[in-house]
């Protein structure tokens, strides 16, 4: 099993990626500069990790989302592999079109960063199987601009199709309806605020990132 | 020829900041300041001198970088 983690300047969650999909999964994970333009071959996973990148500049995410690697993060996806964007991640997917919607300042305006408690709300994709039928779990935002928005329609189309895959039982940030994760219509792409890659081990106050992680993979 | 980008959320999109400076302007004492919304505004040079040509390129770049049109919406003038 093969990952790969993309670096771009400003991301600090990358090293925590490789370690959390390292040590829940015993896949090797390749870090992959932002101005790389091809993928190593092979790959299970890709995983765009949480940060700053370029600084926020412009807004969250839209400079990176048109790094030189992003084209070949597309057409992996494109091809199918497994693609996860957790935070800053998630807000480079939206930039990108990979995913509906956008990513908003807090409705508090304030910084979040605390373990939240989230329900499964799709255990049956690639990336929640393996919480069998668990309804919640607990993982760690760490957000300033976290706050989910798509005008109506496109949250009734998320809703009726089973692209909300995560929901915070307690809305740290204002996100529409709840939600914390969502996954694109060909069920391959999934872009979250919550940290899986801060939740890997009991050590760290909860383990149940690892089981994303588990479930990504074994579905490659 | 000089282009003027406005950036601004959405109405109906809900601006924080915009918020934030409406409250700070009330306690101040102008009680009256409603609707503050916050904004971004780009400028540069572009060459040539056809105005009109020139703004189907700067809204291009709005819709491919300087806005993101699911929440904000963009003016541009040339000058």
């Amino acid at each position: 099993m093969k990952a790969a983690v993309i670096v771009f300047p400003g991301s600090n969650c990358d090293r925590d990626c490789k370690v959390a999909i390292e040590r829940s999964t015993g896949a090797t994970v390749d870090m992959v500069w932002h101005g790389d333009t091809d993928l190593p071959d092979g790959l299970d996973l890709i995983v765009l990790p949480g940060g700053f990148s370029y600084g926020d500049y412009l807004r969250c995410g839209a400079m990176a989302a048109l790094s030189p690697v992003m084209q070949a993060v597309k057409a992996a996806a494109e091809r199918g592999v497994a693609t996860v964007g957790i935070c800053n991640g998630f807000q480079v997917l939206c930039e990108a079109g990979m995913l509906p919607g956008a990513l908003l300042r807090n409705e508090g305006l304030k910084y979040v960063c605390k373990p939240v408690a989230l329900e499964v709300t799709n255990a049956q994709t690639r990336f929640t199987a393996a919480y069998q039928g668990r309804r919640e779990v607990t993982m760690t935002v760490g957000n300033g601009e976290g706050n989910f928005f798509a005008d109506e329609a496109t949250l009734d189309r998320l809703e009726g199709q089973g692209q909300v895959v995560f929901r915070y039982l307690d809305n740290p940030n204002g996100s529409a309806r709840a939600i914390a994760g969502i996954i694109n219509e060909a069920g391959n792409v999934l872009g979250m605020m919550p940290h899986p890659d801060r939740a890997f081990e009991t050590d760290l106050g909860s383990a149940d990132g690892a089981l994303l992680f588990q479930s990504a993979l074994a579905s490659a | 020829m000089k282009a003027t980008v406005h950036v601004f959320l959405k109405p109906g999109v809900l601006d924080v900041q915009g918020k934030a400076v409406e409250n700070a302007l009330h306690g101040l004492g102008w009680a009256g300041v409603k609707d503050a919304r916050v904004g971004r505004v780009i400028t540069f040079d572009l060459p040539g001198d056809d105005k009109a040509a020139a703004e189907v390129e700067v809204k291009a770049m709005c819709d491919k970088l300087l806005a993101n049109t699911v929440i904000e919406s963009y003016r541009v003038e040339i000058a």
